[in-house]
């Protein structure tokens, strides 16, 4: 009998409400890393191109997802499909339950405290623009807001508006050559001040792969009595985050980079500073009490979720982190600074080939962003995709960042826990090929 | 799908060595587009002498189609009214749009028709309008600024 079938017929008991100490411990017993093994549960990779097999080196800008998320999503609409938190009957009650089943075990992969400390957004984006409205609605002229040169667009521009609407000055750490937090001339420069009310940082570069000190800037921020966010839609796929011993305030993710759906995006933040911030959008579910001359609100994390939140794709997150849970977030860390260690070495011999970033796999995660003499990567990616190669060319949301590097764009090849050496080596060929297609040596 | 059918000869040519590349004096009107999803950039002036196009200066960054795209366009007008170049415009965009279904006119696109098989690189298509997008938009201005 197919699992399909079975599951279909077992009606789930979902609890009332889920407490985190109903929540499963994961990982026991780790399982040795095998990516062959790992493969098979994600069917895409078996497909083909027209030019030959597929090799996604793409997975920084989405991740694949394995099979146990898509049929967690599938049994969630064929069996148990409702609308939650207001629906009094049974499949209410089972969609309200998954949906927040989906929340604790979100909530424990990160090492929260308490699962209202997760809030349920569309994608990172949003839960960065959440903080930037809520955090920043008391913001005055004089205050200081800190980011860096190299953030993701979606940890910049929210920040720009947040500035532009409250006559709060935004500032930023720049990088070294190398691709560092330049830490020295922000330390100078009284960077982090008394002025300073939000620090934004990214946790691991999207271009760079550069792994940033957060817990040592959030000490810095919390001193001066600042906010700490982060950014770690590039780091909570990647390697273990534990929110309690980071030191941020509030943590920015999204599930589609990490095999989860897209759709779904969070925001984990300390309850004591959710509990105190003013609400985001308004509407359904995030209210209290609403009377035509005022409302009250909702306490964390419903408050910051107005309308229909993303039941399935929550589902399908949960489904997501306990997929990379049984695997072990640190074997996941383990393979991705192999591979990316084996890659740095192949890329290397390519002649011209400049690396943005740390040449070096220490405190660096698996993207590497990369320029060839006289070779645009739009073209660097059509050839590789000739090849069945998907990789990402363009400023990738970073256009500040390839400012400071003085290069208009690049091309990027990113790793997950399915990437092989097989891959990275058609990666170097196909490199290869490339230069000597413009080189005029066809 | 062949990529030699993207990458023709003609196209490669040009952009190794770009026709009428630089930004020069004098012109009626200069204009800056970008493609905002890739970042390729083209700054574009043109000269008008009544009618004629008797120059088009460029600078730009960009993929090697963005590139010679530009430089085959700035040989197409160069020379010609600026109606016959808003025309070769048309028939190049409808060209792009063909999902590579039409056959382009080699006695009028000359160079332009090794473009055709970008037409089936949906992804690409906006990087071979760059160019010409920012010739008629000038062409457009110098009008308004000569009338």
């Amino acid at each position: 009998m197919s699992s399909d079938v079975e599951s279909a017929r077992k009606l789930p008991e979902y609890p009332d409400t889920v407490s985190m100490d109903q929540v499963k411990p994961l990982g026991d017993e780790p399982i040795p890393f095998d990516v062959d093994i790992i493969r098979t549960d994600f069917p895409i990779l078996d497909r083909t191109t027209p030019n030959g097999p597929l090799v996604y080196l793409d997975s920084a800008n989405t991740s694949q997802k394995p099979r146990v998320v898509v049929e967690a999503i599938e049994d969630h609409y064929l069996n148990h499909n409702a609308n939650v938190a207001r629906a009094m009957h049974l499949l209410g009650a089972e969609a309200t339950a998954a949906f927040e089943a989906g929340r604790a075990q979100v909530a424990a992969f990160v090492g929260a405290t308490r699962s209202e400390e997760v809030i349920f957004t569309r994608n990172a984006t949003e839960a960065l623009n959440l903080c930037a409205h809520s955090l920043g609605a008391s913001l005055v002229p004089g205050d200081e807001i800190v980011i860096s040169v190299m953030e993701h667009h979606s940890n910049i521009v929210p920040w720009q508006l947040l500035a532009q609407r409250t006559g709060a000055t935004l500032r930023w750490f720049d990088v070294t050559d190398e691709g560092r937090l330049d830490l020295e001339a922000a330390t100078a420069e009284e960077l982090i001040n008394e002025r300073t009310k939000i620090v934004s940082l990214t946790y691991v570069s999207n271009v760079l792969g550069t792994v940033n000190p957060i817990t040592e800037i959030a000490a810095a921020a919390h001193a001066v009595g600042a906010v700490m966010v982060v950014d770690a839609s590039q780091a909570v796929p990647q390697m273990a985050v534990d929110v309690a011993t980071l030191g941020a305030d509030l943590v920015a993710f999204t599930a589609h980079k990490m095999v989860g759906p897209t759709g779904i995006g969070v925001l984990w933040g300390r309850y004591e500073l959710l509990a105190g911030l003013p609400p985001f959008l308004g509407g359904g579910e995030m209210i209290e009490v609403v009377k035509m001359t005022g409302s009250t609100y909702a306490p964390p994390p419903h408050r910051f979720e107005a309308g229909t939140p993303p039941i399935a794709q929550a589902v399908g997150l949960g489904a997501a982190v306990h997929y990379l849970s049984e695997i072990g977030m640190d074997a996941i860390a383990a393979h991705e600074a192999e591979v990316t260690a084996y890659a740095l070495k192949g890329l290397a011999t390519i002649k011209g080939l400049r690396v943005l970033g740390p040449s070096e796999p220490v405190d660096r995660g698996g993207a590497i962003s990369f320029t060839l003499p006289d070779v645009h990567p739009h073209d660097v990616s059509q050839l590789l995709d000739s090849r069945g190669i998907a990789v990402r060319g363009g400023h990738h949301c970073a256009r500040p960042l390839h400012e400071r590097f003085g290069v208009q764009s690049s091309t990027r090849a990113s790793f997950y826990l399915y990437t092989t050496r097989a891959e990275i080596d058609a990666l170097i060929d196909g490199l290869e090929y490339t230069v000597r297609f413009f080189g005029g040596a066809r | 799908m062949k990529v030699e059918e993207l990458y023709q000869e003609i196209i490669l040519d040009h952009y190794r060595a770009k026709h009428h590349s630089g930004l020069r004096d004098p012109y009626e009107a200069e204009v800056h587009h970008v493609n905002p999803s890739c970042g390729d950039e083209v700054t574009l002036r043109v000269h008008l002498d009544g009618d004629t196009v008797s120059d088009v200066s460029y600078e730009g960054v960009g993929c090697s189609i963005s590139q010679a795209s530009t430089s085959v366009m700035s040989d197409l007008v160069i020379g010609h009214s600026y109606q016959h170049g808003l025309g070769l415009h048309q028939e190049f965009l409808t060209l792009m749009q063909s999902k590579g279904e039409i056959e382009p006119d080699e006695d009028r696109l000359e160079d332009g028709i090794a473009f055709a098989g970008v037409a089936k690189f949906p992804a690409r298509v906006k990087c071979a309008l760059l160019g010409w997008s920012a010739f008629k938009d000038a062409v457009i201005q110098a009008q308004g600024s000569t009338n």
